[in-house]
């Protein structure tokens, strides 16, 4: 009995070790008895009207309308708060439309003494923009505790104490919630708070140079909120609220309950761009108030992770780096789908829901997804509506697996994978900095006309058609000036389509690169035969900063740099650096070539030619401008000084031809290329038009849950049949050990000495 | 004993320090305040001036460890590592530099990481001793070559491919288990029995040879032999006898990962979509942020330096003969 009991028990630990993963398996196959025991979400979410979408790397930093501009903050920010304008969702080139505002409001022009001018009046004769923006009557806040009134009208929770919010994390904890109407004051506040000392604003310093007095507001602001702090630490968090409605400025007022008047400094079209961007969201002081209490700062309760608004969703869980929830707005003003688009719409299926009110889907919950495999297979399974619902480069990505992969192209076609493609405001170019010596401007006329040749047989080595064909699996279009072609000033007759410094016109009239005879000619020119200096006979080395580490994915990529370079004999000296680096190098101005991108802010020639504008160059503005290349060209100046203050016409589309025929000529960027961009939807996702500028989307996303559900089932049926194989193979491996052990067990002490003797 | 333990806790906070100093040094080494501020502020259009109020507000404008400017012990205490140090001792975490409760996330991410820590741990031993003590059960057969070959098969492999594999096997072939996330209630156990298994496997091979090896070299000492020639079963034998004399090696290689099930597996959370301490770790360094890496990196040193002292106590326990002093 004695020697039993431990045997037995060690027989048992056997097993169980040896069987222990098959165990896990089958416990697994018994509590997952449904259909499908593969989702990652709760079992049955996928009948009801959620969207699941993923979110990359970490959770979004800004969700605070001022201090937003990023990307991934969009799928939460353009769904809460609603900016006096939006893009029509159809229409292509992008319409403007009212959202907030009952319409696009006219703008009075008005000369420096106050007078009105008429609509065609010359832009430097303007002095002032006047707009009255109407805003739509009874458009109410989603729920929010900050609106929350007891029985005689006090706010329940605008008092709170530290000890309040003590077991408070999130805005859900506070459990009564309120509302009220949305006014001209909240869009007048959010205007006013652009200019706040407390948090990010980076819309700030471009508006400040645009809205009439907020300059001086924000100066006059830092005084007060220093007066505020005067007895803080600069590191306290728990900060009184500087109330932006006791501090008025004549830029942005409020008329009457429903209209906002915004006075802009002399004539800029392009401002009603801004209007249509979350730095123009209304803010209730409420919000402000409640989110300025003691303790709240350090719990993370701030506009920043909490926003309030009045828009279709509003945010209703926040788990840093894992998990937001957007659920539908109940006071939602009742927006409907639009009922016409562009051509080509109807075809395609758009314009079926005419008519229907938005939102259609009642929840989305975005996942966070750190790896790119994990985030495939889920999509692919469909436990993901889309791999990325406010990027367009990872459909681009199923694009190219689809040309590599014949499986693949199968795969995506029978799941019935929606892949719509567009060109997008995006491009990314090699920028030569005009400070340096080499490849910039020059100090002398002489200097000038070599350095622009060097420019130019640099622009024409650059095949850039081989970098989308290599790099970007054929997924863009060649610049051939800075302006891509979705956006006014783009004309396939004019100089944006066609560059005759890098290329010539072919038999059938498209562009063909020049030969590098001709890229070499022009650096013998430019004083480098062979790629040797004339004078001293050293050969030219030039150096170019890349803004991420030569990791191996990007080593492949410099070293085609390096390869096109050196095609006519120029060495390469790559300076590939994090990104931070790379910005600090960029703002000094200490780089000589370098490689960027750029995402339009908005639709319009003037968000992309105002990186060439010479008062916008980065290294003389301390890191403020954009002008990266710090390209310096008087004419253009004058010319984009004319342009910005046109509407789009003739007289626009004829500055900006010239405009690009001198950046052309300066060749100061290789244009580089547009790069394809496509969504990726499901089948039961409709209405998913690929955009990255209607950036509140979402709302127009229809999902069919039926439909998910049934192909999920079908998708990710269960395969058992391994898990008894597992089992009995584990058997088949643990029985000769079974009767090995009994063996040893029943064996004489004649033997074992033996048997250890041989061993130790 | 209580006075070893006293000198053992001295000795952990002057490490703790060292270590703080340490992890300060390399931080700064590597991001100048001006970097935190420009990757913590992020986006388009970020200003000179307001990477400097991001500074100020966090006490970054201050010098990093001698301020000239100040009198007396001023100079020590008005810098960045004395104001961000100091009150770690007190385990007061303060906030992340993008402003959230470090304490909090700690409070929220421990869970999960411990759910997949410790199941991973208790089994890992378990199968490791058992696995271990069989093949030393059948040393000079042919299973014992084969658990050995198994074992230097496991071994070969990087923990990434077992994940990978796993989640193609069992989430996209098969499809009996989420490829990633995380829930509470029953649904943990779907989300963490692969993480689990692969862990367990994964460390199999290693851990297996190196018991074989501890346990072999007990299995041939005198008083194996006398417990043998007392007519005691093989099994008694191994599992009452060898095992407990082969006990120190193992505890010092088990007590001393401790504090890896609080900071978590860092490639299985970010794989499996864990919302660990391990994934939070990852995050403060990819973002930049120093508050969160220094204490994650204290806490992680207290905890070793915890993890070691019941190492030594375990000793004790496990052995009367040893005496700390």
């Amino acid at each position: 009995m004695h020697q039993t009991g431990p045997a037995a028990r060690l027989c048992r630990a056997a097993l169980i070790a040896l069987c222990a993963p098959a165990l896990l398996t089958l416990s697994l196959a018994l509590t997952a008895c449904s259909e499908v025991s593969n989702n990652p979400h709760p079992l049955g979410s996928e009948k009801t009207n959620t969207i699941f979408a993923p979110f990359r790397e970490r959770s979004p930093k800004y969700l605070d309308p001022t201090s937003s501009y990023s990307n991934d903050e969009t799928p939460v920010t353009y769904q809460v708060y609603e900016p006096l304008y939006g893009y029509h969702y159809l229409k292509r080139p992008y319409e403007l439309i009212g959202k907030t505002a009952e319409e696009i409001a006219k703008p009075r022009y008005l000369d420096k003494d106050g007078k009105e001018l008429p609509d065609d009046a010359p832009g430097e004769s303007i002095a002032e923009t006047v707009l009255d923006i109407k805003i739509k009557p009874g458009i109410r806040y989603a729920p929010h505790p900050a609106f929350a009134k007891d029985a005689q009208g006090a706010y329940v929770y605008h008092n709170m104490k530290r000890e309040d919010v003590a077991d408070k994390y999130k805005v859900t904890d506070f459990k009564q919630t309120g509302t009220r109407e949305l006014t001209a004051d909240d869009y007048v506040y959010g205007i006013r708070r652009l200019a706040t000392p407390r948090i990010k604003s980076p819309s700030y310093s471009t508006m400040a140079d645009y809205i009439v007095g907020l300059k001086e507001y924000g100066d006059k602001m830092v005084e007060i909120d220093k007066a505020l702090r005067k007895d803080l630490d600069p590191t306290d968090r728990d900060l009184p609220m500087l109330d932006f409605r006791n501090y008025p400025f004549v830029g942005a007022e409020a008329i009457d309950k429903n209209t906002l008047r915004i006075r802009v400094k002399g004539k800029y079209p392009q401002f009603k761009y801004w209007l249509a961007m979350t730095f123009f969201s209304p803010i209730p002081w409420e919000a402000e108030k409640f989110y300025a209490q003691p303790g709240m700062a350090g719990k993370n309760l701030t506009m920043n992770y909490w926003p309030v608004g009045t828009g279709p969703y509003m945010l209703t869980d926040y788990i840093e780096n894992r998990r937001h929830v957007l659920e539908r707005n109940p006071n939602y003003h009742g927006e409907t789908y639009p009922c016409e688009g562009e051509p080509g719409d109807k075809e395609k299926g758009y314009l079926v829901d005419c008519g229907k009110p938005l939102p259609f889907a009642d929840k989305v919950v975005f996942d966070m997804e750190k790896e790119g495999v994990p985030l495939q297979a889920k999509f692919m399974q469909g436990y993901y509506d889309t791999p990325a619902i406010e990027r367009l480069d990872l459909g681009t990505t199923f694009i190219v697996a689809m040309g590599d992969d014949a499986k693949k192209e199968k795969e995506y076609k029978e799941k019935g994978i929606q892949l719509p493609t567009t060109v997008e405001a995006n491009n990314w170019y090699i920028g030569f900095n005009w400070l340096d010596p080499v490849v910039g401007k020059g100090a002398t006329p002489e200097q000038a006309l070599r350095n622009r040749k060097l420019r130019q047989a640099l622009s024409i080595a650059i095949d850039w058609e081989e970098h989308i064909a290599i790099f970007e699996r054929g997924q863009g279009v060649a610049a051939q000036g800075p302006l891509p072609p979705s956006l006014f000033g783009y004309r396939n007759d004019g100089p944006s389509a066609f560059n005759p410094v890098v290329y010539t016109k072919g038999p059938d009239g498209k562009p063909v690169r020049r030969s590098l005879d001709e890229a070499k000619r022009l650096l013998a020119e430019a004083g480098y035969p062979d790629g040797r200096d004339a004078v001293t006979g050293k050969p030219l080395v030039l150096n170019f900063d890349y803004q991420s580490s030569a990791t191996p994915a990007v080593k492949a990529l410099l070293d085609w740099y390096v390869k096109q370079f050196a095609k006519i004999g120029v060495q390469l000296e790559v300076r590939a650096t994090d990104y931070n680096r790379f910005q600090d190098k960029i703002t000094k101005g200490s780089v000589q070539i370098f490689f960027w991108g750029w995402l339009a802010d908005y639709p319009d020639a003037e968000n992309f030619l105002f990186m060439l504008y010479g008062p916008n160059a980065k290294a003389l503005t301390n890191g403020n401008g954009e002008n990266n290349a710090n390209y310096q060209n008087a004419e253009f100046d004058k010319l984009y000084e004319k342009m910005k203050f046109l509407d789009d016409g003739p007289e626009k589309q004829k500055l900006i031809d010239e405009m690009i025929t001198i950046v052309q000529n300066d060749a100061v960027w290789s244009f580089g290329y547009f790069p394809t961009s496509a969504a990726a939807y499901h089948q039961w996702i409709t209405n998913g038009k690929p955009t990255q500028i209607v950036r509140n989307h979402i709302s127009y996303l229809h999902l069919h849950p039926e439909l998910r559900a049934t192909l999920l089932e079908q998708w990710n049926r269960p395969v058992w049949w391994p898990v008894p194989l597992i089992l009995i193979a584990l058997i088949i491996a643990v029985v000769p050990a079974w009767f090995a052990w009994r063996r040893r067990e029943r064996e004489t002490a004649a033997r074992t000495p033996a048997t250890v003797s041989a061993t130790t | 004993m209580i006075n070893y333990i006293i000198r053992r806790i001295g000795y952990g906070i002057l490490i703790l320090i060292g270590v703080n100093l340490f992890t300060f040094a390399l931080f700064f080494t590597v991001n100048t305040p001006d970097d935190m501020a420009r990757m913590n502020i992020g986006g388009k259009r970020v200003t000179q001036d307001a990477i400097e109020k991001w500074k100020v507000e966090r006490g970054y404008n201050k010098p990093l460890l001698w301020n000239a400017q100040k009198p007396g012990m001023e100079k020590v205490t008005d810098t960045i590592f004395f104001e961000r140090s100091a009150q770690l001792f007190a385990f007061q975490f303060g906030s992340s530099d993008s402003g959230r409760d470090i304490g909090y996330e700690l409070r929220q991410r421990v869970g999960p990481s411990i759910a997949l820590a410790i199941p991973t741990f208790i089994l890992g031993v378990f199968v490791v001793i058992v696995f271990s003590l069989l093949m030393v059960f059948f040393r000079s057969t042919y299973l014992e070559f084969w658990g050995v070959t198994f074992a230097v098969f496991l071994l070969s492999i990087s923990g990434l491919f077992y994940i990978i594999v796993g989640q193609f096997l069992f989430s996209k072939v098969l499809k009996l288990v989420p490829i990633s996330g995380f829930a509470g209630g029953w649904d943990l156990f779907v989300f963490l029995a692969l993480p689990i298994v692969i862990g367990i496997v994964s460390r199999l091979g290693g851990e297996a040879l190196f018991y074989r090896t501890m346990f072999l070299e007990e299995v041939g000492k005198d008083y194996v032999r006398t417990a043998r020639s007392k007519g005691l079963s093989e099994t008694v034998v191994l599992f009452r006898h060898v095992l407990r004399n082969a006990l120190l090696p193992i505890l010092t290689s088990t007590v001393a990962v401790l504090p890896l099930l609080f900071l978590g597996a860092l490639i299985m959370e970010s794989f499996f979509g864990i919302p660990g301490l391990g994934s939070y770790t990852i995050d403060a360094i990819n973002a930049q942020d120093f508050a969160v890496v220094r204490s994650m990196v204290f806490v992680g040193s207290a905890l070793y330096i915890v993890g070691l002292i019941l190492t030594d106590i375990s000793y004790t326990v496990a052995d009367p003969r040893i005496r700390l002093s």
